[in-house]
């Protein structure tokens, strides 16, 4: 059984949940029932990929920010930021305003994650010549797929490259860079700009790592609306940041689909959307795909720029994305200055890998074999009862599920509606019994008396 | 435990629909997933076989709890040689079946290799019988 506490950013707000169970049919890892009328979702099995939030028609479920208060607690304030985060914005806004607010905000620096890509690349390919594990490598860039992988494709964890994606490279760098401009550790905070959930579970309890090398996460659609608010009201006496970097294609590229898997030489995939992602991992399970050399897996549709913190159709912003990094590549000669980052290469190369990833496969039925086939008896017993028809009416997302659940001592087989009116028919259970059961399923609030003549 | 599965022959498209639900029932007795992957590309190309030589045949999945016993029968042409079938890279495999990815003449060799046992038999013209077992400690 799970020890561990897994922190995840997806949270249901209790009082704006309908119980509607949109997001219980689409989750990828079934990690959520209906329960008293309201959405819950197990810790162990969410991998924060966001699709429930995406399907919810009530915006029910959120993504859990820190206070953003909480950056002046520091002296210096980073603000780490996705390259997703420009192409949010209409074309008539610059760069320079963009992070120019960002500074006033409250930030000391703003640092594009995604510039360390380039160092990355380079510990990337010597790492897949000299490591002769079994092929695929499989990047440890989107958090999700890491634990969609330790969840649901335990014997994959091992083709996971060991090395530490830029979000964390970028955040040992910047804490290093300022503690030789001589402040200390605690003066230091670093916070990420996220457009995703998952991320923020990778900062809040990290994989592979002790201790996550962030102070605080702030969602991006946050941060979007002060830019926004401020650039409208023309709040903004000067601009004070200033553009005087190379920020490379490779690196604005990094996060949207292909960005890593076009770097490297051999067979390289790029799949994003977290269902193609599990149909090409089953395949890989079964080497059923051979002689793939890397794989680049995401699990939002069209990569970050479909994270769900985003506001900008994810096309529009892949366009903006793609006309920057060509003027940055057309415009290199005019404002290539040595880069500061490559003083740091020894030190970060020293700290770029990660250990371990475990898995922890929440589809094993109890950790004893003997257990686990008894279970799996009487889920095949209790499903040739149920009527395979999926309608989610009992509160799981489908028959074969709410069988393990009631195997698992988690639900009681009469929750299926099926069931209750055989067992009413036949005398087994009362009318008032059979209401009693829906009541816990769907809360007393779903059964009050409505009248159809005052609607 | 006992699970039967039937396999169609000439349907690529379906081919390894059985090793998957094999591997989800696996995966769900806590088998240790080395010993799942190996079960689960043996059987994924014992299916292939099937799909991709025979008429129809059922794949009958016997676990026990030291091991994995696996019956592939099939209705079909049956192997004449073997032997000659056991070499890596040998095919009777046709151009269209080898376009799709399928007939590179590593089957039995990789069905063997990733068995604690296996055991083949047939007869020409009426099909094939084929036993895998894992062991699970």
């Amino acid at each position: 059984m799970e020890k561990a506490h897994f922190y995840h950013a997806l949270k249901v707000v209790e009082e704006v949940c309908i119980g509607c169970t949109h997001c219980m049919n689409v989750c990828p890892t079934s990690a959520i029932r209906v329960k008293n009328g309201i959405a819950d979702i197990n810790k162990n099995a969410c991998v924060d990929c966001g699709e429930c939030l995406n399907s919810c028609p009530v915006n029910a479920i959120i993504v859990e920010q820190d206070d953003f208060s909480q950056i002046f607690h520091y002296k210096q304030r980073v603000a780490l930021l996705p390259t997703v985060l420009l192409g949010q914005f209409p074309d008539d806004i610059s760069e320079k305003q963009i992070y120019s607010v960002i500074l006033e905000l409250g930030f000391t620096h703003v640092y594009e994650v995604d510039e360390t890509a380039d160092i990355l690349t380079e510990v990337t390919k010597t790492y897949m010549q000299k490591h002769h594990q079994e092929r695929p490598f499989i990047s440890s860039f989107c958090p999700a797929i890491v634990r969609l992988i330790q969840v649901k494709f335990p014997a994959l964890v091992e083709h996971i490259i060991h090395l530490k994606p830029v979000i964390d490279i970028s955040a040992i760098f910047y804490r290093e860079k300022l503690k030789n401009e001589g402040f200390s550790d605690d003066e230091v905070g670093i916070f990420y700009v996220t457009p995703c959930a998952a991320k923020i579970a990778a900062v809040k309890s990290p994989v592979g790592e002790d201790k996550s090398f962030i102070d605080g996460v702030i969602n991006m659609d946050f941060i979007y609306n002060k830019v926004l608010l401020s650039i409208k009201q023309n709040k903004s006496k000067e601009l004070k940041y200033e553009l005087n970097k190379h920020i490379s294609r490779r690196s604005i590229g990094w996060t949207l689909t292909n960005g890593e898997a076009s770097q490297y030489s051999g067979r390289c995939l790029a799949i994003d959307e977290i269902h193609n992602v599990i149909e090409v991992l089953e395949k890989l399970e079964n080497e059923e795909i051979t002689d793939v050399d890397f794989l680049e897996l995401r699990a939002c549709d069209h990569s970050c720029a479909g994270g769900v913190l985003t506001t900008e159709n994810r096309f529009l912003a892949i366009e903006r994305l793609r006309k920057r990094a060509d003027w940055y590549h057309r415009n290199k000669p005019i404002i290539l200055e040595p880069k500061e980052i490559e003083e740091y290469r020894p030190y970060l190369l020293k700290n770029i890998s990660i250990k371990s990833i475990e898995p922890r496969s929440i589809l094993s039925l109890d950790t004893d074999m003997m257990e686990a086939m008894k279970k799996m008896e009487k889920i095949n017993r209790i499903l040739k009862v149920l009527p395979s028809i999926d309608c989610g009416a009992c509160g799981a997302p489908r028959c074969q599920a709410l069988a393990e659940d009631v195997v698992q001592g988690k639900a009681k087989m009469t929750q299926c509606v099926f069931l209750q009116k055989m067992l009413t028919k036949e005398g087994l259970i009362t009318p008032q019994e059979s209401f009693d059961i829906s009541e816990n399923t769907w809360g007393v609030k779903r059964f009050e008396k409505k009248n159809i003549n005052d609607h | 435990m006992e699970f039967a599965f039937f396999i169609e022959g000439g349907n690529f498209s379906k081919a390894g629909s059985a090793s998957s639900e094999v591997k989800k029932i696996l995966k769900q007795l806590n088998v240790d997933s080395k010993i799942i992957k190996r079960t689960v590309v043996s059987l994924y190309e014992a299916e292939v076989n099937v799909v991709a030589h025979a008429f129809e045949g059922d794949m009958i999945v016997e676990i026990f709890p030291d091991k994995i016993a696996v019956r592939i029968e099939d209705k079909g042409p049956g192997i004449p040689d073997i032997e000659k079938a056991m070499e890596k890279g040998f095919s009777t495999a046709t151009p269209k079946v080898r376009e799709m990815g399928f007939g590179a003449g590593m089957g039995l060799p990789n069905i063997k290799k990733n068995s604690d046992e296996m055991n083949i038999s047939s007869k020409v013209n009426v099909g094939t019988k084929l036993e895998i077992v894992n062991y699970l400690k």
